[in-house]
């Protein structure tokens, strides 16, 4: 087993874990925490498929940005009471028997596939900020500029949505 | 460079599968089973994040950079979404001075 082959188990082992905990923890802080953990984690990943810029992004984006807006949220609420309302056991373990079932199915469904091939990387620099780069502005140029157009309108939403009314 | 690719090949296309089914169904089992509004947008990031990896995980297998330009375009989407559902919960607790969701049952009756 080699290096870059034991550091994507090893990933997948803490993503899992961690994103299970997310899931687990009483306290909104830990989990966002451990999302935290579990976005660094995607972030190794995405660095072992050569894909350097989303990697990158994932963490400015998510990391950086949304988890920001999260713990300000849950700072801003006061939420870190560990007493919140649970749901009831029957509910869990419904919601558990359904996530274990899809899982199951969709596991099986790749096993009755065709046996999997290892991932090649066709061209090393794919993934790198130069390439992705002409892709992004040549091919998917309409959608770029509509992603600024979801921003504005999103932004609109956010402060309207969040600001006091007055009457 | 070279080393590095020849390193990178050994993993098989599968258990990037695995991996990312694996955490969307923690997002899934996450929205289904709290009652917290904040964890369940938590548990909807997990599952935006699986869907991520998995496309970059084809795109690199393909050697096809569309995928990881979609990862990009998705980032965007859950950034906007996060903004707007954020302040909907700020909206809700200033209403109902909790984020339970199973109190926001107003439109049943």
């Amino acid at each position: 087993m080699t290096v870059t082959q034991s550091l994507f188990y090893f990933l997948a082992f803490v993503a899992i874990f961690s994103s299970l905990l997310v899931v687990l923890a009483k306290n909104p802080i830990h989990s966002v925490l451990y999302l935290i953990l579990t976005f660094f984690t995607l972030t190794g990943e995405y660095i072992l498929l050569n894909a350097q810029f989303v990697g990158i992004v994932n963490i400015i984006v998510y990391a950086g940005a949304i988890m920001v807006l999260f713990l300000f949220v849950i700072m801003l609420l006061n939420l870190n009471v560990q007493t919140e309302p649970q749901k009831t056991n029957l509910i869990k373990f419904i919601g558990i028997i359904t996530g274990g079932i899809g899982l199951v199915v969709l596991t099986g469904s790749l096993k009755a596939s065709d046996p999997s091939n290892l991932v090649v990387i066709q061209n090393v620099d794919m993934g790198l900020v130069k390439n992705l780069g002409k892709v992004l502005f040549k091919d998917f140029l309409l959608p770029f500029e509509i992603v600024s157009i979801l921003f504005l309108s999103a932004m609109v939403g956010a402060v309207l949505l969040a600001r006091k009314e007055t009457k | 460079m070279e080393n590095i690719t020849n390193a990178i090949t050994l993993v098989p296309l599968n258990h990037y599968i695995l991996l990312s089914s694996i955490i969307f169904f923690i997002g899934i089992i996450g929205v289904i089973t709290r009652r917290n509004a904040i964890v369940v947008f938590m548990s909807i990031e997990l599952m935006l994040n699986a869907v991520n990896l998995l496309l970059t995980a084809f795109s690199a297998y393909r050697g096809d950079a569309a995928g990881q330009v979609f990862v990009f375009f998705i980032m965007a989407v859950a950034a906007a979404e996060v903004a707007v559902g954020l302040a909907i919960i700020v909206m809700i607790y200033r209403n109902n001075n909790s984020i339970d969701i199973d109190l926001l049952n107003k439109l049943k009756n």
